[in-house]
């Protein structure tokens, strides 16, 4: 399953593209590409089409890659940001440990007995995913960057998902989906009103709360 | 191990060098709507100051006239190394793509050398930057070449990119993930040939100020033979990274003798068209965002060596 | 299709909710969908149901126990809601009804549901409708605590996906539906221990983290503090318990596939942390809501205590969910009536309670008793329990640890809290609300109650819960 693998590697470099960029916009097109290509693996993954496999594909096509880009861009652009995404380490420190991230997971994905039958890229991929999602969460202050994060998280979870298509039920995925939308849209909405009230998307301001 | 058959790719690529950087100006002024200088002015320049005398500052010593030299060995050393012909190097021994990242390394320094042997501040800051950069490029070269190991199995150039690489059925998808992975170092090779022979974004051939300059302010006091001398060593650096490149890009054990040549200096040319649409569509980069390229180069180099690990 | 009615109505009365324009019968309309799903519950323990969607939606003793809990509180809290809306006027009120609707429909799913799935989805939908109401007074610090909570919750709940899917991958070689509960248990031997693990761990820090077990439970506090009370009572009855029923769930896994061995020394772990980091922090607190919030993280790592100890111990832990629900739900309400008075959440600003307001100053006191173990509340009961499983089960130093941390605990509550009731206040208030006191005062006869006699069917529930949590009742 060449198409698959390749995919798989775009997945991981538009991780790698959340990580290195300084702009907020291109976080976004990559979470937005990332989006693509995790609609297009249920069908190059797939060996027998079902209504399912294009459902799940064209649903998460839709989610992942067209709203939420289009809902993030519009909170930014509604709440006049400023367009540096503002790590609290360095963008060559970040992608460092975004290699470490892929070096471990590929390393634990030895280790691990996976499912049979999915590429055996799928599982490295999906954990390397997910690591950098938290990456990409714990080290940038401002709160879209952090959604960003978060959607990365979740693209990585869909991904190991896709190990086991043919035995989790499709309402189960819409339900997961949508679920995930919401999040985002209801973070979205608290991401204009942080900005609004403090003047900055950034949640270091967020510090009044505390013992 | 010597094998005498790869004479002609060598001279070939000796001969063709100068043509590349010419090609990378040509196609970066068509796209910007100029004309641009001839295709063939490196070798104008090259003739012209051949024939002028070298003038040399009070104050440099030995290093500085030694520098021009020690880069054109160095760099044809290189050439020496890599499989011109897409069968096996003049020169191939295990680990010889240690000796052959050194020998670049070796030239680089020499240059640095020389520009702090001049005493001008501007130089020396040039050569700092240089040295800095090539730090950071590196480990995506040895990175690459690791991943090129581990695809063939074997350290030495020829093996890894000539007879009995099987690059050719690695790139059909043979065994495991070779093919993303030999895409990614392509890239990854492609990035460091653009940071070592000190093209956009890294470094800007072109430009005027001493301030933004890396490379050109370290030759700043060259002239004559020895400046004809550092810009053809130059271009024979660039065309072995180019080498490089297309060794990985297009493998060449299965096609006829003749049509080698052929497909080779085609595959340089493209690179340097390639070199021409980078320059054209982007802009330099700041300096303190340069080691974030490389170590994305280095990245990508990693990620392939990953990819083929995964069984 | 009772199971289903139970979270149907309430997604339907969310949505009818919206709809009203007028507050008033907002409210009532709220009323009237709690008191009909209460009288469902009932319903539901006179005749069991029949599984619904394939055995997915189905009833049992533990989803039974906490499914009551919820329904209870959310009765409560709406009654305290008529009242409540009448004193202090939110800004974004439509969507107040509708999210409390949206709330309770989601928890009644978690309690129904017996496949991991769906246990997921509502348990991600009641995050994601508790945090409009976190938002509810629309100010700074309501933004930050809500910012807070959405993302600790999204991530936390994002780990317990991805512990579903390694629990999916755990299933390949066994038959039976994936994820099923039923299925997993009946199967459990040929469950896949490696994956099985991983999956326990990150269900663990998942749903753990929804609970407020330490060390991630920084959400806690700020979102008690910045909610309006009612909604605090409702998170710190019905939503931990209905995280802690994840947790459950998983463990009934782990149980039936011999694991106890990895999976109890983590949640002593994390329980035993819980309440030393309760402890620390309840220690000179001056923000009555936050104190709630650390004794809340304290009670959720006694139910974490209970489950890793087995034995009694889960015995302990079933019947904690209802006490522990019941009695966090009557210090909230009555602390919110203290705080709508006062207009602080500052216990110094507080003193006097008993003259200013005598009800609920009496009822204050006595969830200060019913809070701290200290008998004949219900939560004696249950802590006792708890502590007796440590000295059976072998673990004699977890019983001191604990004993010790619960007398701290006493005392950082008792000087906060005794200091507001006693005092000579600067003023009266006049007669309290009916609306704010009935609700509360329910709860704490149901909280003195269970510790003076536990009703028959509630005994059977607690001995089929426990005994399917792998421990036995006493």
């Amino acid at each position: 399953m060449p198409a698959a693998d390749l995919l798989l590697v775009l997945v991981v470099l538009a991780d790698f593209m959340v990580l290195g960029t300084s702009r907020l916009t291109t976080c976004i097109r990559a979470i937005a590409l990332q989006g693509l290509m995790l609609g297009a693996l249920p069908i190059a993954l797939t060996q027998h089409w079902s209504l399912h496999i294009v459902g799940l594909a064209v649903g998460s096509t839709v989610v992942k890659s067209l709203v939420l880009p289009w809902f993030l861009r519009r909170a930014i652009r509604e709440a006049a940001v400023r367009r540096e995404v503002e790590p609290s380490i360095g963008f060559t420190l970040s992608l460092v440990l975004g290699i470490a991230a892929v070096a471990i997971a590929f390393g634990v994905s030895q280790r691990l007995p996976l499912p049979a039958g999915v590429s055996e890229l799928l599982v490295p991929v999906a954990l390397a995913t997910v690591i950098m999602g938290f990456l990409t969460l714990t080290t940038r202050s401002k709160a879209v960057t952090q959604v960003v994060g978060y959607l990365m998280l979740e693209n990585g979870i869909y991904l190991f998902g896709l190990t086991s298509t043919d035995r989790v039920p499709f309402l189960v995925e819409i339900g997961v989906l949508l679920d995930v939308f919401v999040a985002v849209f209801i973070m979205g909405i608290v991401v204009f009103h942080i900005n609004r009230e403090f003047d900055s998307l950034s949640s270091i301001r967020l510090t009044e709360l505390r013992d | 191990m010597i094998a005498w058959t790869a004479i002609p790719a060598l001279l070939l690529v000796l001969v063709v060098a100068p043509l590349l950087p010419g090609i990378a100006t040509k196609t970066k002024s068509w796209l910007t709507g100029r004309r641009g200088p001839p295709v063939l002015q490196l070798y104008f320049d090259l003739g012209k100051l051949w024939r002028k005398r070298s003038t040399y500052s009070r104050t440099t010593t030995w290093m500085f006239r030694l520098a021009p030299l020690a880069l054109l060995v160095t760099s044809v050393g290189a050439a020496c190394l890599l499989p011109l012909d897409g069968r096996s190097a003049l020169l191939g021994f295990r680990g010889d793509f240690i000796a052959f990242a050194s020998l670049l390394a070796v030239g680089r320094f020499a240059l640095v050398l020389a520009g702090l042997d001049t005493g001008s501040s501007f130089e020396g800051m040039g050569a700092s930057r240089d040295a800095t950069f090539a730090t950071f490029a590196e480990p995506a070269l040895f990175l690459g070449f690791v991943t090129l190991f581990l695809i063939s199995g074997n350290l030495s150039l020829t093996g890894m990119l000539g007879v009995g690489a099987g690059l050719l059925s690695a790139w059909i998808g043979g065994g495991g993930h070779a093919a993303p992975a030999l895409a990614l170092i392509t890239i990854s090779l492609f990035l460091v040939l653009l940071a070592e022979t000190s093209r956009v974004p890294v470094d800007d051939p072109a430009t005027h100020l001493e301030l933004t300059m890396i490379h050109e302010v370290i030759v700043l006091d060259h002239s004559g033979p020895d400046l004809a001398c550092i810009l053809y060593s130059s271009a024979v650096k660039l065309a072995v990274l180019g080498a490089l490149v297309v060794g990985v890009l297009v493998p060449r054990t299965a096609l006829p003798a003749p049509l080698t040549g052929l497909v080779f200096t085609g595959g340089l040319v493209l690179v340097a068209v390639a070199i021409g649409i980078v320059e054209s569509v982007m802009a330099r980069l700041r300096l303190s965002r340069v080691p974030q390229f490389l170590v994305a180069a280095a990245v990508l180099s990693t990620l392939g060596a990953l990819l083929v690990l995964v069984r | 299709m009772l199971l289903l009615a139970l979270v149907l109505l309430p997604a339907l009365g969310a949505l009818g909710a919206y709809l009203h324009r007028a507050e008033a019968r907002r409210t009532a309309w709220l009323v009237a969908v709690a008191a009909i799903h209460l009288a469902l519950v009932t319903l539901v323990w006179t005749t069991p149901p029949p599984a619904v969607f394939s055995g997915w939606i189905a009833v049992d003793a533990l989803g039974l126990i906490v499914l009551t809990l919820t329904s209870l509180l959310f009765f409560v809290a709406a009654i305290y809601t008529v009242g409540y809306l009448r004193r202090e006027s939110p800004r974004g009120g439509r969507a107040f009804v509708s999210c409390v609707l949206a709330f309770l429909a989601s928890v009644s799913l978690v309690a129904l549901s017996h496949h991991f799935a769906v246990l997921w989805i509502a348990l991600e939908a009641s995050t994601l409708a508790v945090a409009p109401l976190i938002f509810h007074r629309r100010d700074r610090r309501s933004l930050e605590a809500v910012w807070k909570y959405l993302v600790i919750s999204s991530v936390a709940i994002a780990l317990a996906l991805l512990g579903t899917f390694f629990l999916s991958t755990a299933q390949a070689n066994s038959a039976g539906t994936p994820l099923l509960l039923e299925d997993l248990v009946a199967d459990a031997a040929r469950l896949h221990p490696a994956w099985l693990k991983a999956a326990f761990i990150l269900l663990l820090v998942g749903y753990g983290t929804k609970m407020g077990l330490a060390p991630m439970h920084t959400w806690k506090p700020d979102t008690y503090g910045e909610a309006p009370s009612v909604v605090g009572a409702l998170m710190a009855g019905a939503l931990t318990s209905a995280a802690f029923l994840g947790l459950a769930r998983i463990n009934e896994v782990t149980t039936a596939a011999g694991i106890s061995a990895f999976t109890r020394p983590l949640l002593l772990f994390f329980g035993l942390f819980s309440i030393v980091v309760a402890a620390a922090f309840v220690i000179g607190q001056t923000d009555v809501k936050r104190l709630l919030a650390y004794s809340s993280v304290e009670h959720m790592g006694l139910l974490a205590v209970g489950l890793g100890l087995g034995g009694v111990g889960a015995y302990g832990a079933t019947l904690h969910i209802v006490t522990n629900g019941l009695t966090k739900g009557l210090l909230f309400l009555v602390l919110g009536n203290v705080i709508l008075v006062a207009g602080t959440t500052q216990a110094g600003a507080m003193h006097g309670l008993a003259k200013r307001l005598p009800i609920s100053g009496g009822l204050l006191l006595l969830g200060l008793f019913a809070v701290t173990g200290s008998p004949p509340s219900g939560v004696f009961i249950s802590e006792f329990a708890i502590l007796r499983a440590a000295f059976a089960e072998g673990h004699v130093w977890v019983g001191v640890v604990l004993l010790i941390l619960l007398v701290v605990i006493f005392l950082g509550l008792a000087t906060t809290i005794l200091k507001i009731v006693h005092g000579t206040p600067e003023r009266r208030e006049p007669r309290e609300s009916g609306w704010l006191v009935l609700g509360p005062i329910g709860l704490a006869a149901g909280v003195i109650l269970l510790g003076i006699y536990i009703p028959a069917p509630l005994q059977s529930a607690l001995r089929q819960a426990a005994a399917a949590l792998g421990g036995v009742a006493p």
